[in-house]
């Protein structure tokens, strides 16, 4: 990798990826992507099918390296990665309990806690169960149960909220909040999840192969190229968004207490 | 009992316990195949060896992790598919092992004991060499069990939480080399493969996390050469076939054995069923 040429913007920056160029043979998948992640803040990646997010993802994981362009991380820096989809063979018989412990012994009390925490007392007693048998919502909390046990100074997520209802999604958008308030790690996600996406964020990049406008939820929503991608009605839609959800469901759809109250609206700090 | 017997039941049983969770990596990472060219190239190994007069098992091994590192570096080749490949490796080792012996002046070889095995010409020398390869074997498998899981299961999560996976990958590819060196005395380079992944198979019936797997691989394998012994002394059947017959029949029997058990569980729920609606 280069000698870095500029400094990070200040001494808190996780990820800084500096003028990211990635090819596939003829095709150009990513083009001059600068990019910054620093602590206690939550910055998502939108764009439409085929835009690059999950190749950008895997570059600031270390799994891709792109053909030009800087990636600083943080020294000693934790990730915490929690994959869209993740298949479990059952030729290898696994339970959650082992599954999480799976690169670093944890007491069995702290991944039942941290199994609680991301979905609830229900997905806490499953700890035994063989990871073949859980269900798409129960695996993706599961997953990110054993980033958040990695105690991360970075988390990223791809598509969290895929093929979860809405209030699934509200719920799940509300951890990831919480999580950020809580533990003050930076926060990377890709999302589809427009509403959630503007509700929960801190800072947005609109990708498509080039970065199209980034910045604020609210000033991403009004820049022309985030009009021409997803249309005027998306943003008037996400325009009436920030409303709140009374009431919550568990992870197969029964009620739930509600959390205690937060304003999406204002995660900034 | 004769000494030649307990050689044969010792060798054979330190043979089970290597292959016992070398044999759950291969069957997870659906690697047999792989296994299978390594066997097959080992006759490579030993027609160089008696040209070039080292010993067999060194032979072998040499040329086991020559085609390991040749398939790693041709791995990602687009145009021709993984199978076809070590097809092409395995079978052309082979047939250039057979060629190769047969310009060997004056070497009198026992081929069917290096096809099929030769459990009851195991020397002390073998046992050696079983015992003390072994044991490297497990201590180096016991060091690098746990990245080596994490990357079998999830290769991005693995690598992400700083698992080595090329070192790591490497150190399993010796391993099963030096495995593939010891066994083939055992079963012979054809049935090496079996050895390998019939017990593994027979333990995931019952295993309920990876280490019991390999634990029960083991009891399976260890079952399959002391009962392929017994019958082989009984009846003079071969004993490399013996030995994998009996872990092919300990594998269908509990697998139906499994299969009924099931079944009668899930007729016993619909009676029940029935009993509280009457």
């Amino acid at each position: 990798m280069p000698a870095p040429q500029t400094a990070p913007p200040n001494a808190t920056t996780l990820l800084h990826l500096a003028r990211v160029n990635l090819q596939h043979g003829e095709q150009i998948i990513l083009q001059n992507i600068n990019l910054a992640v620093r602590a206690a803040e939550i910055v998502t990646l939108i764009g439409p099918n085929g835009a690059g997010k999950s190749s950008l993802l895997r570059i600031g994981l270390g799994l891709l390296a792109p053909n030009s362009g800087e990636v600083q991380r943080a020294r000693d820096m934790v990730v915490g990665y929690v994959p869209q989809t993740v298949a479990f063979d059952p030729v290898l018989p696994l339970s959650v309990a082992r599954f999480l412990n799976l690169e670093r012994r944890y007491p069995p009390a702290r991944a039942a806690e941290m199994l609680t925490q991301t979905g609830g007392p229900e997905l806490g007693a499953r700890l035994n169960a063989p990871m073949q048998t859980l269900s798409g919502g129960e695996l993706r909390r599961v997953l990110l149960a054993r980033a958040l046990l990695r105690d991360p100074d970075l988390l990223i997520l791809d598509e969290p909220g895929a093929g979860m209802d809405i209030s699934g999604q509200i719920n799940l958008y509300q951890l990831i909040q919480r999580i950020r308030d809580e533990r003050g790690c930076g926060i990377l996600l890709v999302s589809h999840d427009l509403y959630m996406v503007m509700a929960a964020t801190d800072r947005v990049f609109c990708l498509n192969r080039h970065l199209c406008c980034s910045g604020k939820p609210e000033a991403v929503q009004q820049h022309p190229e985030f009009l021409a991608l997803f249309g005027a009605r998306a943003a008037a839609e996400l325009a009436i968004y920030p409303h709140r959800h009374d009431h919550e469901h568990g992870l197969r759809g029964q009620p739930q207490p509600p959390p205690p109250a937060r304003d999406a609206g204002h995660g900034c700090q | 009992m004769d000494d030649f017997i307990w050689r044969a039941w010792l060798g054979g049983l330190g043979v089970a316990i290597l292959c016992g969770p070398l044999g759950c990596l291969v069957v997870w990472q659906r690697m047999a195949y792989f296994g299978a060219t390594l066997a097959h190239a080992a006759l490579l190994g030993i027609a160089l060896g008696l040209a070039l007069s080292w010993p067999l098992q060194l032979a072998i091994l040499g040329v086991s992790l020559a085609v390991s590192m040749l398939l790693l570096s041709l791995g990602d080749n687009r145009f021709i598919a993984s199978d076809t490949l070590l097809g092409i490796i395995a079978h052309g080792a082979l047939a250039l092992g057979l060629v190769l012996l047969a310009f060997l002046p004056g070497v009198q070889l026992d081929l069917h004991g290096y096809l099929f095995g030769d459990i009851l010409a195991i020397g002390r020398a073998d046992l050696g060499w079983i015992f003390g390869g072994g044991c490297a074997v497990l201590l180096a498998l016991i060091k690098i069990w746990r990245p080596l899981l994490a990357l079998v299961i999830q290769r991005d999560l693995a690598l992400v939480a700083g698992v080595q996976a090329r070192r790591i990958r490497a150190v399993f590819f010796v391993l099963l080399s030096l495995v593939v060196a010891v066994a083939m005395q055992v079963v012979g380079l054809l049935l090496i493969v079996s050895l390998l992944i019939i017990p593994a198979a027979t333990a995931r019936y019952f295993a309920r996390s990876p280490e019991a797997m390999a634990g029960l691989a083991i009891v399976f394998g260890g079952l399959a050469v002391s009962g392929g012994l017994g019958l082989s002394l009984g009846s003079d059947a071969p004993t490399g076939p013996a030995v994998v017959t009996i872990a092919a029949l300990l594998f269908a029997l509990l697998g139906g054995v499994r299969f009924l058990h099931r079944r009668r569980g899930r007729i016993r729920i619909k009676n029940t069923g029935r009993g509280a609606a009457d």
